[in-house]
């Protein structure tokens, strides 16, 4: 019994000297971002990071395709995905929760890119300079997107934005937001190599030829000329390739891609997240709605190209039937083929991203196509080249029409011979139908002018802009404005 | 009824043999009121210190008596009794327990006080009221038992879980109240065997502040049942069995009503009717038949409680097993208990404690409460479906959108297993040091395996379904929590003199729980069989196809309290305790929680002895803080948890890394002040009541915020970071009364009733945020919730209609509400600036909290028979109806009959079409009353007459019928207007929750 009582009194002794020390643990299996970066590979394993956002970039292209006059939103009903039928109708309003996505989305890529930025010098390494590098492009990429939706946005750079430092920042001006794109995508382009070893990776093609696009979208003209050109130079190995096959897995990453969104069916995916997705989401959602048959599988059925777009094609023009599914005719080639016919039919889908029969995805299948996205193809670089150099003061419409007709060319068209504006006008035509579904139309129909003229109930000092999501506006405490008329 | 009639046999023996003088020799047994030999009874002459103590069987017999002498029977916990010695030469006698309400013993946290005493606002449910309600879970026996405290169903489906709420929703983080079992702290009660449950004592004021940072929801405190120390072994076997079945079915459109609505759609919308001939298309497929069943439910308990001089033990084993009335034997839950406690008096001074439970159980589910769920396709499914086609197979839903599937086909193609292990109890010791001081050191653990099989074969349900999977694969999780509480506890109780008494208790208490989580997936299983559904034989591991998580969570905690009592009149309490937690960042790691109690005996005064009608009053009042801690581990720290994964190289994903969800370093307790005044009463000898009346007011809520996307919220894996948000405040009226009369010897009532009320509002939001909106409704609308100063939380903000749009001239008529075609629900223009605005138009609707409960219990007693019901309530919250999935050719709830269909027609439901339309935005129109009446329990049970029973060695035997969740009252058209999500911010949002099943029982209860 004496044992016990010493027993007894060394538990109670220890029991109440017990200390803080308990209480102070770290978290197991788990890098704190702020002891990162301390070797090459955290580098390269943070840049992948993000890259990860590209993929998020689905929406905007289908948001652009839906708001101009290529296509219709469609869906299920009229109800369906309110969001995306309201920006087809131009009736969208400041509360958008596609809209806010965007914003959400674009945000986080640049959050991840600045993370790098805030961190650059906190490892010496041999080819750091390639890994800023493409992080640069990819914040460059990212804030052009905001560019081109918001108008003037609030710009933070080379740090991350802590909880509640969010409110400090005011709408930069949209001069200054393309001032520091420029600024990246320079130093992406000095630092990044011709060929990358691995494919999907930023090349200085890509950075020359964003960078071409950004000073095109400020009528920065002859500035545009001269660095597309460098991108069309020979020496970077850019060609245009075999239309047909040019959104079928053979043109992947071929020669003609200048920077190409990389996607893999790889991982399931679910609605809940669709950014997540490692699969390209603007595919499933643009397909035939219950299709049964040969060559494509199922859709959502958003995005239906219009009748105008269809016309638009001149005849004999070999882009039609790649760039144009006619389910019609389709149906009369393969009797048997069902699908359900929604709101807005149109009797088209957009054949470049639509989801064929082999693309074995995993579930959700809409959500996990594998198809890359030709973010920038070279024959889009030829376009921008030609209306750059035709729109400068010291007009350039020879060489123009040269980059004018190789696209022509390839798609067994005849060159066409004019100046002026009618070469202009035809540029613009030649963008239409060339790059019809690749999510371009509507921020050329605004960066032209010509959106009013095209686009049914758009209102000219108004829809030019996206609005600033509001509930954006409120967790700002009101600190920034919104867009003019919403 | 036994104990009169043994005082009447004893007075009888005085009666009628003559009194003499002479040297007598008694015997006879001592037993309790259950029949039992009651051992080590002291049997006393009275005036001498003679005298005996009866055996382990009760028996005892005493020489050298005299007639006229009186024989005092005392015994511990008993009432003592005296006889006078006649001529009898045997006794035997009955003791009564000795156990007034007022002397019952109350769980107060690291220590225990009597009824009578009690300073705090406890509440104590009784293992007897549980068991009368044969319960599958101890949630279910909670509901509607106490006033403040409030049970919600997540869903009904075997194994389902239920949300505690106390005293109202104080936080968004999580409004769990703390639960100890016999000090081991637990998270999930299904693995707890209600029939086991000795009390449920509940702390709803701040007396929980001796739990310091873990009590700001209150915490319910479970004690087991345990032996008795010198009891004869008792054996008892209960058993039940029941019948369940679907307590509710939505009236849908049948086959013809369907195809005539379809039509009348797509004309609307100026698209071809679908249907040529509805009225031929008949009754079609009632695809709820086709999914509800009726499903077994059983269980067996068995048990053995006792003790000798220096061990009390108790053992038994259960088993339950229930299956669902959605997708039987896959939904279904099976659950084994095994449990053992002992007592063992070591020495005089020193008594060990053990106790150990072992619970395994078992778990199928089917999707439910989601889009896309077992009954949400159900409700969907077109009525001119047959459930197969003509060569057997299960049709397939094309033209039903993505998400509604065959539910057949759904229930056949799910396969999941959920198995748990746990082990858990406590190894304490108690030493009394000296006379009053005491010293109690604890070590409760908890070992916990659960594993996750999940198999998902190769399926398709139609053209561009959600749910179409091309190849097969299996998940296998498994998760391991092991726990530990070691508390050290001093206690003091010292009478310092006839009027001042004293008690005092110091402790610490040490807690830490570890989880590993390791998470794989196969691809590919072989034939596409749930026989090769294992890692084992899946074809392909891939990338991020095993993943794992891990966490280590840790409390610190110094804790005192004092009690003072003067004459049993004027009683004080105060407490303190000190916490240190490992979720909150060096700057506010630790915590300091105070809160003092006090109350006044009035009926020790000598005012109230006037009142004679009154036989006991208390009035309790208390105030004090507690906190709350429940959130994520290490959100004051940024992790690079976040998902950064690319594609390099053609199809190969490359895994790279990303910041996770928002960090916070600043992040702190959640604090909770509460006041409480309460009285508690006993009058006329059989009523008694008690009353509460509380302010709760929590500051500095743990809220996942939302915030801007600037802050990179918006990435993959990312997420809002944890804040203090705001302060809310809970205001409540709680009232308990009770009826307690035997009649006569064959009658005894029993009534029950309480009631509480509450309100909460906001009473501010930190750091300048106007207000947070959450939750969801439909697909791709506007948050329907608005947490705003001022309403409460998780408030509905919607729009709000104004009947029916007849004709053209009320369109243009309408404040700009130009969309709209006749038939459309009219909005009303809210902020009046003549233009109608889906965002600028919304306000408050409704709120998803009750405003009002209360709980109705009878039982009666008369002869060998018992009866019992149960009734609860619930009044004043509002519930979304979100089920409806409203595609243009999915099934709708038959009040689409009644329809817009021209002018006149009804200004209450709009038209039905397939053109675009504003109709499915939030509004009142998708809000409804959610107040209920339920039946919850009927009883009828009859008791063998004991002579009988002991004759075949049967101690007692009851058989009873039962039926529960009898019925509900309530204009809710869902299938249960009693769920939550559990999520503050979109709490009364139904998506087709698995409702509650009615059930048909017969049941044994026996001992012997």
């Amino acid at each position: 019994m004496k044992r016990l009582k010493y027993i007894i009194i060394g538990l109670l002794t220890f029991s109440f000297t017990a200390c803080d020390d308990f209480v102070d643990v770290d978290p197991i299996a788990e890098i704190n971002s702020e002891s990162y970066f301390n070797s090459e590979e955290d580098y390269q394993q943070a840049l992948i990071g993000a890259y990860d956002m590209l993929q998020s970039t689905y929406l905007n292209t289908i948001l652009s395709e839906i708001a101009s006059d290529n296509s219709l939103c469609g869906g299920e009903s009229a109800n369906d995905v309110i969001s995306w039928q309201e920006i087809d109708d131009m009736r969208h309003t400041v509360v958008n929760s596609e809209l806010r996505n965007v914003w959400k989305w674009m945000y986080g890529g640049i959050y991840r890119a600045n993370y790098i930025f805030e961190f650059k010098d906190k490892t010496e390494f041999d080819g750091k300079d390639a890994v800023l590098g493409q992080a640069a492009f990819l914040r460059a990429y990212y804030y052009f997107e905001l560019v081109k939706f918001f108008g003037d946005v609030p710009m933070p750079i080379d740090k991350r934005v802590q909880f509640g430092e969010e409110t400090s920042f005011g709408r930069t001006p949209k001069s200054d937001v393309y001032a520091q794109i420029e600024a990246d995508l320079i130093f992406a382009a000095e630092n990044l190599p011709i060929v990358q070893t691995e494919l999907g990776r930023i090349t200085k093609g890509a950075a020359k030829a964003l960078l071409g696009k950004a000073y095109l979208f400020q009528d920065k003209f002859s500035q545009a000329a001269v660095v597309l050109q460098e991108v069309i130079d020979p020496a970077f190995g850019y060609d245009l390739i075999d239309f047909s096959t040019l959104f079928l897995p053979e043109g992947e990453n071929g020669i003609e891609s200048v920077f190409e969104v990389q996607y893999s069916d790889q991982e399931g995916a679910g609605y809940d997240c669709l950014a997540c997705s490692e699969g390209n989401v603007y595919v499933g959602f643009s397909g035939p709605y219950n299709f049964e048959g040969p060559v494509y599988t199922s859709g959502n059925r958003f995005n239906l190209p219009t009748q105008d777009l269809v016309d638009d094609f001149e005849e004999g023009d070999l882009r039609l039937e790649p760039t144009i599914l006619d389910i019609d005719a389709f149906v009369e080639a393969n009797p048997g083929v069902k699908y359900t016919v929604g709101y807005e039919h149109t009797g088209y889908y957009h054949n470049k991203y639509i989801p064929r029969v082999g693309e074995q995805s995993l579930g959700d299948t809409k959500l996990t196509n594998n198809r890359n996205y030709r973010a920038i193809r070279f024959a889009d670089v030829l376009l921008m080249a030609a209306e750059a150099l035709n729109r400068d003061t010291s007009t350039d419409d020879t060489q123009a029409l040269i980059y004018l007709n190789r696209v022509r060319s390839r798609a067994d068209l005849d060159p066409v011979n004019v100046t002026g504006q009618a070469l202009t006008d035809a540029i613009y035509q030649e963008r239409r139908v060339e790059l019809a579904g690749e999510g371009h139309r509507f921020f050329d129909l605004v960066r032209t002018g010509k959106a009013a003229a095209n686009i049914v109930d758009f209102i000219v000092g108004k829809h030019e802009l996206f609005p600033i999501p509001q509930e954006e506006i409120d967790l700002l405490g009101g600190s920034i404005s919104q867009n003019d008329q919403y | 009824m036994k104990l009169k009639f043994y005082i009447l046999m004893v007075l009888m023996g005085i009666l009628v043999h003559p009194v003499f003088s002479q040297q007598l020799t008694v015997k006879g047994k001592v037993k309790d009121s259950n029949g039992d030999g009651l051992p080590f009874t002291n049997i006393v002459i009275k005036g001498t210190t003679n005298g005996t103590t009866s055996d382990l069987e009760g028996n005892y017999s005493l020489s050298s008596l005299s007639t006229g002498d009186i024989l005092v029977y005392t015994s511990i916990g008993f009432v003592s009794q005296e006889v006078i010695v006649g001529a009898q030469t045997v006794i035997d006698v009955t003791l009564l327990d000795d156990v007034t309400s007022l002397e019952e013993v109350v769980v107060i946290g690291y220590g225990t006080t009597s009824e009578k005493e009690l300073t705090g606002s406890v509440s104590v449910v009784k293992g007897e009221a549980i068991e009368a309600l044969n319960p599958t879970r101890v949630e279910q026996a909670l509901q509607g038992q106490t006033p403040g405290v409030d049970i919600s169903s997540q869903s009904g489906s075997p194994g389902g879980s239920f949300n505690i709420r106390i005293r109202g929703v104080s936080t968004n983080g999580d409004n769990k109240p703390l639960i100890l079992v016999d000090g081991v702290v637990y998270e999930n009660l299904g693995s707890l065997n209600p029939s086991s449950i000795e009390s449920i004592n509940i702390l709803k004021d701040a007396s929980s502040g001796i739990y310091g940072v873990r009590g700001a929801n209150g915490v319910i405190l479970i004690t087991t049942k345990k032996g008795k120390r010198g009891s004869k072994p008792q054996i008892s076997f209960n058993t039940y069995y029941g019948i369940q079945e679907a307590s509710r079915r939505l009236p849908v459109l049948n086959a013809t009503e369907y195809g005539i609505l379809a039509n009348e759609a797509f004309a609307a919308g100026n698209s071809t009717p679908p249907f040529s001939n509805p009225s031929s298309l008949g009754q079609g497929t009632d695809w709820q038949d086709q999914v509800f069943d009726q499903a077994p439910i059983q269980n067996y308990d068995f048990q053995v409680r006792g003790g000798g001089e220096t061990t009390s033990y108790s053992f038994g084993a259960g088993y339950f097993s229930q299956e669902g009335i959605v997708g039987l034997d896959k939904a279904s839950y099976d659950r084994l208990t095994v449990n053992f406690n002992s007592n063992t008096k070591i020495s005089e001074k020193l008594n060990i404690d053990l106790i150990t439970n072992y619970t395994g159980s078992k778990r199928k589910t089917l999707s439910e409460n989601a889009i896309g769920s077992v009954l949400f396709n159900a409700l969907n499914m077109a009525p001119t479906m047959t459930p197969y086609d003509a060569e057997g197979n299960y049709t397939l839903a094309n033209g039903l959108g993505g998400e509604v599937i065959n539910p057949l086909a759904q229930i056949d193609n799910t396969y999941n297993d959920t198995w748990s292990n746990r082990v858990f109890g406590k190894i304490g010791l108690n030493y009394d040091i000296i006379e009053g001081l005491q010293f109690q050191s604890s070590l409760n653990f908890d070992y916990t395996q659960d594993r996750f099989k999940e198999f998902s074969p190769e399926s398709f349900y139609g053209a561009g379904k959600v749910f179409n999977n091309i190849e097969s694969s299996v998940n296998e999780d498994q998760k391991n929590f092991w726990s530990y509480t070691w508390d050290n506890v001093l206690f003091y109780d010292k009478k310092i003199s006839a009027d001042h008494s004293i008690k005092a208790t110091v402790g610490t208490s040490a807690y830490k729980t570890r989880g590993e989580h390791l998470l794989t997936t196969g691809w590919g299983i072989p034939n596409n069989d749930v026989q090769f559904a294992d890692i084992a034989r899946a074809n392909e591991i891939r990338v991020g196809g095993a993943r794992s998580e891990q966490f280590d969570q840790r409390l610190m905690s110094y804790f005192a309290r004092a009690e003072y009592n003067y004459k049993y009149k004027y009683l004080l309490s105060v407490m303190a305790r000190r916490d240190g937690s490992t979720r909150f960042g060096a700057a506010n790691k630790f915590g300091i929680f105070t809160s003092a109690s006090a109350g006044w005996i009035m009926t020790e005064e000598n005012f109230m002895s006037s009142l004679g009608f009154i036989d006991f009053a208390k009035m309790r009042v208390s105030y004090g803080t507690t906190g709350n801690d429940k959130i994520g581990d290490f959100r004051f720290l940024s992790s690079l948890n976040g998902e950064g994964v690319y594609v390099f190289d053609g199809n190969t994903l490359a895994i790279g890394t990303a910041p996770g969800a928002l960090s916070n370093p600043l992040i702190k307790w959640e604090k909770n002040k509460q006041f409480n005044v309460g009285i508690d009463l006993e009058f006329l000898n059989n009523f008694s009541l008690t009353a509460d009346y509380f302010i709760k007011t929590t500051s500095d809520l743990l809220l996942e915020v939302p915030v801007s996307g600037l802050t990179g919220v918006g990435a993959n894996g990312s997420g809002s970071p944890t804040a203090n948000a705001g302060s809310v405040r809970n205001k409540g009226l709680e009232l308990a009364i009770n009826y307690n009369k035997v009649m006569s010897d064959d009658l005894e009532i029993n009534l029950g009733y309480n009631i509480a009320t509450l309100s909460n509002n906001t009473l501010n939001l930190n750091d300048g945020v106007s207000f947070i909106d959450a939750g969801g409704f439909g697909i791709g609308q506007l948050p329907p919730t608005r947490w705003i100063v001022g309403q409460s939380i998780g408030a509905f903000y919607g729009l709000v209609t104004d009947g029916v749009f007849q004709n053209n001239e009320e369109i243009a008529a309408s404040p700009g509400q130009t969309n709209a075609s006749p038939g459309d629900l009219k909005y009303t223009d809210v902020d009046g600036d003549g233009v109608w605005n889906n965002e600028k138009d919304r306000t408050f609707i409704g709120s998803p909290i009750p405003s009002l409960s209360m709980g109705l219990t009878v039982s009666v007693k008369y002869k060998n028979f018992d009866f019992s019901a149960f009734a609860n309530g619930s009044f004043g919250n509002e519930v979304s109806r979100n089920y409806e999935r409203n595609l243009s050719l999915t099934n709708k709830t038959s009040y689409y009959i009644q329809r817009w269909t021209g002018e006149g027609s009804t200004n209450s439901f709009p038209r039905v079409t397939t053109g675009a339309n504003n109709n499915g935005l939030f509004s009142d129109h998708w809000l409804e009353d959610a107040s209920y009446v339920r039946v919850k329990n009927v009883q009828v049970g009859y008791t063998f007459p004991s002579e009988l029973m002991n004759k075949i060695g049967v101690n007692s035997l009851r058989i009873y019928t039962a039926i529960n969740n009898l019925h509900t009252f309530t204009n809710y058209q869902g299938y249960d207007p009693n769920i939550s999500s559990g999520e503050a911010l979109n709490a009364g949002n139904d998506i087709g929750y698995y409702p509650q099943a009615r059930t048909y029982q017969v049941g044994l209860n026996l001992t012997f």
